[in-house]
This record gives structure tokens, sequence and C-alpha cells, in this order.
């Protein structure tokens, strides 16, 4: 049990996905105009992440030392593919606005990342906590930065339709950059560097 | 004509992958400190978009629309993506050693780097023809290439800069990011 708790906090800050390692910024970035789009997106990473780890340690004495990166991949894929389908059936709003930043899920480095350097080496259990670690530090990530951007780029915050939070006077003049491409650059550049000077992260 | 050329530009430098997609991430940051590593880099981003779009396009038109399998086209274009990229490092090996000394190691990291899966989504997303996808592919290499080499001489210089201590190295690359991204807005009005 200890290592299960071990495996499943170090993904949380110490190796944090998207600030220690500045892997699988792509979708972070992307799509983390809105809160919504960041529980999706959040909801369908860390499915694709469990189950890919927990199938390759399932299978992780059958396959092959030299084809492990194409039949992860593969694996990978499969499993992106079904979230796809389950996101157009059930949610096709939330769907529509991740776009192609649902498939590019394939292509996300953490995930190959973790197949290889974690689920492909480790037991069952291990690499189930070390997925929900890594998943928890890449929610937590994406639902900061996106709480930032939509606070300053809208002016309020909203969760599924349900209205949270608005400031007052400020949703009139939101800081509309924030919402664009160049505020997700912005806020994650201050964000690491807050927490070098915090400490939390090690600088140069 | 004049369509292909909006085509070209507007993903070179409106639909920059970079700065507006936030597609290539990875590369972009991680290559982008030596120009001439970012050269090789974009070149080869470059050459393998246009191989991709170039043989996923037939594929899903005329292999998995007729056989209504559309929803397996993220596995088999990962998987074509994976053997072209196999393929192309290969063939340079065999041919242009001078040339595979230059991109050999940025080859095998393109597989997973999402602008070129991007590209061939787009291709379909947006019901480009042949030729248009090919035109869509080169504009995006080039764009991606321009903002790589952009980046990589501002990084060459940021080096030498007196950022603060904290900003140093990646989070005052993201904020250059941020500046290039707003200077390319101005491309907006282009198209």
């Amino acid at each position: 049990m200890h290592s299960f708790t071990k495996n499943f906090a170090k993904g949380i800050i110490r190796s944090n996905p998207t600030f220690i390692l500045l892997l699988g910024l792509c979708p972070t970035l992307a799509v983390s105009t809105s809160l919504d789009n960041a529980v999706g997106m959040t909801a369908a990473f860390t499915f694709v992440l469990i189950a890919s780890n927990f199938i390759i340690a399932l299978l992780r004495n059958m396959i092959p030392d030299r084809v492990r990166i194409p039949v992860f991949i593969v694996i990978i894929a499969t499993l992106v593919t079904i979230v796809d389908l389950m996101l157009q059936g059930f949610v096709p709003a939330l769907s529509k606005s991740l776009g192609m930043y649902i498939p590019l899920i394939v292509v996300n480095c953490i995930i190959l990342g973790r197949a290889e350097a974690f689920a492909s080496k480790n037991g069952i259990s291990d690499s189930i906590a070390d997925a929900l670690g890594i998943g928890a530090g890449f929610g937590l990530a994406i639902l900061l930065i996106s709480f930032i951007r939509e606070l300053l780029g809208t002016g309020e915050l909203a969760l599924f339709g349900h209205h949270l939070f608005s400031i007052p006077g400020f949703s009139d003049n939101p800081v509309a950059i924030f919402m664009l491409p160049m505020g997700a650059f912005f806020v994650i550049g201050t964000l690491l560097a807050l927490f070098r000077w915090m400490g939390v992260s090690k600088g140069e | 004509m004049s369509n292909l050329i909006a085509i070209f530009f507007g993903m070179a430098l409106v639909n920059n992958m970079v700065l507006a997609k936030f597609l290539g991430l990875c590369p972009f940051f991680g290559v982008s400190k030596k120009l001439s590593s970012a050269v090789s880099m974009g070149i080869a981003v470059l050459l393998v978009m246009l191989v991709a779009s170039a043989v996923t396009w037939p594929l899903y038109h005329y292999l998995l629309i007729p056989y209504g399998a559309a929803f397996m086209r993220t596995v088999i274009f990962i998987l074509v993506i994976a053997s072209l990229v196999q393929i192309i490092e290969m063939t340079i090996k065999r041919t242009n050693l001078t040339l595979y000394n230059a991109l050999g190691i940025y080859l095998p990291l393109i597989t997973t780097n999402c602008a070129v899966l991007g590209i061939t989504f787009i291709n379909i997303d947006q019901a480009y023809s042949f030729i248009e996808s090919l035109v869509a592919a080169l504009g995006a290499g080039a764009g991606f290439t321009l903002v790589l080499i952009i980046m990589s001489g501002i990084r060459e210089r940021l080096e030498l800069a007196d950022s603060p201590k904290a900003f140093r190295g990646t989070p005052i690359a993201f904020i250059t990011a941020m500046l290039l991204g707003l200077s390319f807005l101005a491309f907006k009005g282009m198209i």
C-alpha cells in the first residue's frame, strides 16, 4: 500500500507533467480557454492514461522489446478512438469544442512516456497509481490555467452552464487577450516563474 | 489558384501551427536553442508533413470512407506516420549521409510531433482536395519552420540577456512566444 500512495503522490507535485516535466503542453494550452474544456480534457486524458498503463502493465512480459513502441502507440490510439466516439455520442457540445485535440491525445508525450518509463517495468497496481497521480497533476495544472484564463479573459466563471462567480464591473471590459492563444503562453510562463520563485521547482 | 495561395498563407501565418493552434510545442521549445538545429528540425517537419498528407489523404478518401471505417482514422494515421518517418529515415541514411547527420536525431522525434498528425486531421476536417491538402501541409511546415527560426534567433540573444532569475530559461521562452504570437496577430487582416 505504501508504494501505491508514493506512486500516486509523485505525479502531483514532484514530477508534475505540465509544470515540472513540461510535457504534453499542446492540449494543456490549447483547450484551457474555459473550465468546461479543462474538465473534459482531464477526464478524457486520465481515462486514456489509466487504461493504457493498465493494459501495458498487464502485457509487459508478452510484448517483444523491439516492437514495444509501435505496440504502445496502437494501444493508446485504440483507447483514444474509444474516448473520441464516446464524447461524440454522449456530450457532443464538449466534443465539438475540444475538436481535434481529443484525437491528438495519441501523440501526447506524457502517455507514451508513462508507458515506456513506468508501466512497461512495474506491476498493475503501481501502474494504476502512477496513472492516477499523473492524471491528477495534469488535471490540476490545466484547471489552474483555465481558471486564470477564463476569470481574466471573460471576467466571470461558469461550469457546465452554471454561473459560479463574476468580478463586479470587470465582466463588461475583460482582458480579452487571455482568451487568445497568446494569453495561454503568458499564463504558463508566469506560473512557471512563480513556482521557481516559491522554490517548488528548480531554476536553471 | 488564388484559393491555394490563401490556404498557404493562412496556414503559414494566420493559423500558425505553433502560435495559433499550439501544435508542435515540444520541438518549438526543445529545439529552439540553436539556430542550426532549428533549421534542421523545421525542414524535417516540413518534409514529413508533406509526405504524411500525400499518403493519408488518398488512404482516407479511397480506403476508409468506402469501407465505412472513418472512425479508425486516428489509429491508421498514427501508424502511417510512424512507418513513414522510419522509411524516410532509412532512405535519407542510404542516399545522403550529410543530410542524415543533420536531421538524423530529429526524425524519430517527429513521430510524436502533434503538428504532423494535426495537419492530416485538419486536411480531413476542412474537406480539402488532394492538391489543397498538399498546399496546406507546405504552408503549415513553412510556418512552423519560420517561427522556429525566429524563436531560436531570439533565444540565442536571450541567453546573454539579464532576465529576472525566476524567469530564466523556459518561462522567458513562453513570454517570448506570447510576444511573437501578438506580432503574428497582425497577419489576420491578410486573408
